[in-house]
């Protein structure tokens, strides 16, 4: 997400728009796009679960993942944002 | 026993169905009154349900919305048809929550802080066009349109298989027209908050139906190994016609490109459907957005386990040996077959309800994009938020009575076609809106030119037209609007037209940007700055509605 960063101050560097937590978070919320789209890795019947081929309990099993990893990026993303903020009102010395 | 399905009228059934039903009208005209706004009459009550929803009854009306009954019925009538390639629909429901992830919120919170109702909104505003607003809209009207219509395909599936109505034309329609001429009275009064209530109780039942569905079912057919064989069986019968076989359990080599781009087509075109953007801009403030889409997935998992369902109609020996059988009956049926009465009615419920839900937003979201952005941008620019109120309530019955028109009027077929079609091209305005909801530069300025994007929306809409007309349906060689997949040109494999039409789409956008960049040409004024991408909640002093400048 290209954000603009706040105002460069004089005495502090601002986070840039690339952080380690935003590469993180891209590669979770990439996972499920590798994983799904690549119809071949998981076109087989076996091994089976509880009588269901490969194919669809490989998938059904996806959403969960995919919910995890979703959540995690939310969590992620909200922890640094809180941060940005209070960066933001720090430097500008507005509490908005 | 089967092909007798639908002759006779279940008493219990029936009797649990209307229940239901009379239970939801009480609801739908409750909600006018449910958190009522001092300003009634502005567009963003009736239209966005005061934009106050947390994010229980989002993510209620959210899934409301995007699971329709329509999906229930046709997803596992495709996995019944076909096997494997059906259930794209479960990885398409998987990838378009962390899609969405990245660009809703931003979506959210410039038309919160900018005061946009409809995606076109937005569009006008960031690259100051009133025709890229209007390519939106209509695209966003055309594809809504079919779409309603296959809500009442739905229903109409769970009343023929109740065995209601009479066998003579207007006696068989008539269940079908006293439903939705409730829906059409209950939205008109209530608004978004009508169908935001009901999602609740459709929502509740449809989890009851499906998790009871995949335990109770399969112990009665002799477990899960037994289902998948004999729907292996069923899905190897060749079809005399064309000397294929029906289906397959996994996706062949030469069907992955397919369904890959189905689901990825899918999951890029669901937020560009005005009924979806209405549900995420009816959200109270951004962390709601965020939070909902973290745990949407839920319905993915509800879904993938409702696609099971087809297989075990297949194994269940449902529509086995009759010609022509109609394949959106596999479920009702099924449910006929394997439940109790009581059981049976209160799944037919969760289907009817759960067409009523999409319905009402879907005709709510089209009524909004006609209201703001071909009413009051080219008819009566000086419409107060009352009078749009009255358009927009005005239009949602028009959009309904199309859609019943659809129905009762032309070939069920033809609304089936129409929605593949729809999706097709609602996935065009992925670049306006999407492109435009992310900055560039120092300023974090619009990238595409407004004459760039619509031209690459032409072009997509004309080249996936043209395609899908080409599409022959299995055993018709000279039918057309058969199916949403062709020939990829340049990989020569069989792919979703959609994505193909998208990938022409951009290419006319980015070249045409930079032609139009070098040449200089005169730009319109972008209404929104970095910071309306970010706002987290309600500005204090927010203009309700912002002054409609002029545009050329």
């Amino acid at each position: 997400m290209a954000e603009s960063a706040p105002p460069p101050g004089p005495s502090s560097t601002p986070l840039p728009v690339i952080t380690p937590t935003r590469i993180v978070c891209a590669i979770l919320l990439a996972a499920p796009f590798v994983a799904l789209l690549w119809v071949n890795s998981y076109a087989a019947l076996t091994p089976a679960f509880i009588g269901i081929p490969f194919f669809y309990w490989y998938q059904l099993m996806w959403v969960v993942l995919s919910a995890v990893l979703t959540g995690i990026s939310y969590l992620l993303i909200r922890r640094e944002e809180a941060a940005r903020k209070a960066q933001s009102a720090e430097l500008t010395g507005d509490a908005r | 026993m089967i092909q007798a399905a639908g002759t006779h009228t279940d008493a219990v059934s029936l009797t649990v169905f209307v229940v239901f039903f009379l239970a939801v009208t009480v609801i739908g005209f409750f909600a006018a009154r449910w958190r009522r706004a001092d300003d009634a009459l502005h567009l963003d009550e009736w239209g966005l349900g005061g934009r106050g929803f947390g994010t229980v009854v989002s993510w209620f009306l959210l899934g409301g919305d995007l699971y329709t009954a329509y999906t229930f019925i046709a997803v596992p009538a495709l996995v019944y048809g076909v096997g494997a390639a059906g259930f794209y629909a479960v990885p398409y429901t998987i990838i378009a929550w962390p899609l969405v992830f990245l660009f809703l919120p931003r979506l959210w919170s410039v038309a919160r802080s900018k005061g946009y109702v409809t995606l076109a909104d937005f569009a006008r505003g960031r690259y100051g066009s009133r025709y890229l607003a209007l390519a939106v809209a209509l695209t966003g009207i055309l594809a809504t349109m079919p779409y309603i219509a296959l809500q009442l395909v739905g229903i109409q599936a769970v009343l023929d298989t109740m065995g209601v109505g009479g066998s003579s034309g207007f006696a068989k329609d008539l269940p079908l027209l006293i439903a939705f001429a409730v829906l059409a009275a209950y939205t008109y009064s209530s608004g978004l908050r009508a169908p935001a209530l009901i999602a609740f109780v459709k929502d509740t039942l449809v989890y009851i139906v499906v998790i009871v569905a995949v335990i109770y079912i399969p112990i009665r057919l002799g477990g899960y190994g037994h289902i998948f064989h004999d729907a292996a069986t069923a899905l190897a019968q060749k079809n005399p016609a064309t000397g294929k076989a029906r289906g397959s359990l996994v996706s062949g080599p030469k069907a992955q490109w397919a369904y890959a781009t189905l689901a990825l087509g899918s999951a890029m075109a669901l937020f560009m459907y005005p009924h979806s953007a209405t549900g995420v801009l009816a959200s109270k403030d951004r962390n709601t957005v965020r939070r909902n889409l973290a745990i949407m997935p839920a319905y993915s998992l509800m879904l993938g386990l409702l696609s099971l369902l087809g297989f075990m109609a297949l194994s269940a020996g449902i529509g086995k040996g009759v010609k022509g059988y109609n394949a959106q009956l596999a479920v009702p049926q099924l449910f006929q077959q394997m439940f109790p009465s009581w059981f049976a009615g209160v799944a037919f419920a969760a289907i009817g309800i759960g067409a009523l839900v999409p319905a009402a937003i879907m005709s709510i979201a089209a009524a909004n994009l006609f209201t703001r952005n071909v009413y009051r941008e080219f008819v009566r620019p000086a419409a107060t938020p009352a009078q749009e109120t009255r358009v927009a309530k005005i239009v949602s019955l028009v959009v309904k009575l199309g859609a019943l028109g659809f129905v009762l009027g032309i070939d069920k077929q033809f609304s089936i076609n129409l929605q593949l079609l729809g999706g097709i091209w609602i996935l065009q305005t992925f670049p306006a809106i999407v492109g435009g909801l992310f900055g560039w530069g120092k300023h974090s300025s619009r990238w595409f030119h407004r004459w760039a994007l619509l031209a690459g929306w032409a072009a997509g809409m004309a080249y996936g037209t043209y395609m899908a007309y080409g599409v022959t349906a299995a055993g018709k060689p000279h039918s057309h609007f058969g199916g949403s997949a062709a020939n990829i040109p340049v990989i020569g494999q069989i792919g979703y037209i959609g994505v193909t039409a998208f990938v022409l789409n951009l290419a006319v956008a980015v070249v045409l940007t930079l032609v139009l960049r070098l040449a200089k040409t005169p730009d319109t004024p972008d209404e929104t700055t970095p910071a309306d991408y970010l706002l987290e909640d309600t500005p204090l002093a927010a203009p309700r509605t912002p002054e409609v400048a002029a545009l050329p």
